[in-house]
């Protein structure tokens, strides 16, 4: 029995230092924000005298790309999954012979690579004009967030009893007032991973923001740290408080949803 | 009898709506089917009509675009950057999934045990996943700096080395350090699908296997491969299809260089169309990472059936 508990104990120092060492970059990046300007880099492996000095500096070069990026991120959830989760219901709920093509084309959609949406989607937004609009980046970005949220959300959906919707039709109502009066609500935990997920990809993107904007004016945060990072880096402070604060929705989605995780992870890989 | 009756009127009063039904049901995938189709379908089809074209600069004023046949694709092969991107894009994709695969699945057998904080600890390792690639990209390029960052501060310190390693400025050690970026970043994802693998197979297996003497590297070999196979395979698969295509990272830490060692194919296809807009081209090579990405999913799609099926 001790040595068991011993044992136990033994596990969880090993896997405390198992994620110090994968974490230390992400602990790196906090205590690297916390610097005073200029010598960030020559920092101790503690911010003994804690300067806000890179996340003054961040806040007003940055926080209108923060602004930018939180508009088209939460577009891009509204968008995506008002488009997903009628699609996601249908490929669980309805037999037919196109739910396995429509399954097949959303697993062959993960395999084209970003590039090649930005070179089609740059000389079609070119000529209607969605070059450089929070608008074209918001649909850009719905090539990553729609198929992982279909599959998620039909991954949940195949669970529901198809007695649910058929009691309401009894009843008379039609298919799409029986969608939005129960399987909407009874699916709100998917519905909440699959919005998590699609800000999170629209958030991160970085290849669409570098390619379908050639101008200043829309400029989401990840294109301001790459901007950051292009020449010679002078602030460091400024560039990880930046980081940090672009990793905001990552802690939040692990502390809030951390159990949704590796169900979408896997869902949206496997299923 | 009642009841057949009453089925009966069900089953026609379902006929009557059906023409109705089957046109709301058309109305459920049509949005997303569109939204496929113009995020996707005509992409890959743009690409392909763009990689026949002298499409450039000139064409964005001029509205033309020339066939020119196979000319982008001799012009992609006869590039001399082409084959070190080649061989850039094999390493860096071999050496990612080789690397985050093992080190993920022993982190997801050693998760796989009992221990106080175990869950807690597993859901932690998520967030290098979470993160933007770009905010990764940032970090590590702070950690790797040459003459102040962490790594080599840490090394010299430790005497392990004497000079500081030059790993982003240096084109023999470039490419190495940018695998080894991305194989953090890939792990939290392998330890998740593994160890949800590893988490459906049945405790019983074990314990018959004890009862012949299976324990220990025995029941690796003869239980737990086995039955992770499956899963191993739509992850290697998976690893593949999404390495082949990362421009992210090496953007944020090397732009492609130092002198060209770590472009890869995906590097390459971005600077042909977005730096010298030379569109046809840079659609040459995304066709080329297309393919390739396509040869890969045929095995996918042939080790994912069983999970589409049920």
């Amino acid at each position: 029995m001790t040595d068991s508990a011993t044992r136990r104990a033994a596990y969880t120092v090993i896997g405390l230092l198992i994620v110090g060492v994968m974490l230390f970059p992400v602990y790196w990046m906090l205590n690297a924000s916390l610097q005073p300007s200029g010598n960030t880099l020559t920092a101790g492996f503690l911010p003994l005298d804690p300067s806000f000095a890179g996340y003054r500096r961040a806040l007003s070069e940055q926080g209108g790309n923060l602004v930018t990026s939180l508009i088209i991120a939460t577009g891009t959830v509204v968008l995506s999954l008002a488009i997903a989760a009628p699609c996601a219901y249908a490929l669980s709920q309805f037999r037919s012979r196109w739910v396995s093509i429509g399954l097949l084309a959303i697993l062959i959609s993960q395999m084209i690579p970003g590039i090649v949406i930005a070179n089609a989607l740059y000389t079609a937004y070119e000529r209607i004009g969605l070059l450089n609009s929070i608008p074209g980046l918001i649909v850009a970005n719905c090539s990553s967030a729609l198929p992982f949220a279909i599959l998620i959300l039909r991954s949940f959906m195949l669970s529901l009893p198809p007695s649910l919707v058929e009691a309401a039709r009894v009843d008379g109502a039609g298919l799409l007032r029986a969608f939005v009066a129960i399987v909407l609500p009874i699916s709100r935990n998917s519905l909440i991973t699959a919005g998590l997920f699609s800000f999170l990809f629209s958030w991160s993107d970085f290849l669409f923001a570098l390619t379908l904007t050639t101008k200043g004016g829309v400029r989401p945060v990840t294109l301001g740290i790459y901007q950051y990072l292009g020449t010679q880096v002078q602030n460091w402070n400024a560039v990880m408080a930046t980081a940090v604060l672009s990793a905001i929705p990552a802690v939040v989605l692990l502390v809030a949803a951390q159990k949704y995780i590796a169900a979408g992870a896997v869902g949206g890989a496997v299923k | 009898m009642a009841q057949a009756t009453l089925t009966r009127s069900v089953a026609v009063r379902r006929q009557r709506g059906r023409r109705g039904e089957s046109l709301t049901k058309v109305l459920f995938v049509l949005p997303a089917a569109l939204a496929m189709a113009a995020l996707f379908g005509y992409p890959v089809v743009k690409n392909v009509v763009m990689s026949l074209q002298d499409y450039s600069l000139r064409t964005f004023f001029t509205g033309q675009a020339p066939f020119v046949g196979l000319k982008n694709y001799a012009a992609m092969v006869s590039d001399q950057l082409f084959s070190q991107a080649m061989v850039n894009t094999a390493l860096f994709t071999i050496g990612s999934i080789a690397f985050q695969f093992s080190i993920g699945l022993a982190l997801a057998l050693f998760f796989r045990r009992n221990f106080p904080l175990g869950g807690l600890l597993r859901s932690l390792l998520l967030l290098p996943w979470l993160l933007p690639l770009i905010v990764s990209s940032a970090t590590w390029r702070s950690i790797l700096e040459q003459d102040n960052g962490i790594l080599n501060r840490t090394l010299t310190g430790l005497h392990l080395i004497d000079q500081p390693v030059p790993w982003l400025n240096s084109p023999s050690v470039a490419l190495i350090a940018v695998i080894g970026v991305n194989i953090w970043i890939g792990i939290p994802f392998n330890v998740t699908l593994l160890y949800s693998g590893l988490s459906e197979i049945p405790d019983e297996l074990y314990e018959a296997g004890q009862l012949d003497g299976a324990t220990g590297r025995r029941a690796f070999v003869h239980i737990t491969w086995p039955n992770l196979r499956a899963v191993a395979g739509v992850l290697l698969m998976l690893g593949v299809v999404y390495t082949i295509k990362v421009l992210d990272i090496i953007l944020g830490l090397t732009g492609g260089g130092p002198a060209n060692a770590t472009q890869t194919l995906a590097t390459q296809s971005y600077e042909r169309s977005f730096v010298d807009f030379k569109f046809g081209e840079g659609a040459a090579l995304s066709n080329l990472l297309i393919g390739l990405s396509f040869l890969f999913a045929i095995f996918y799609l042939r080790s994912t059936r069983r999970a589409v099926d049920e």
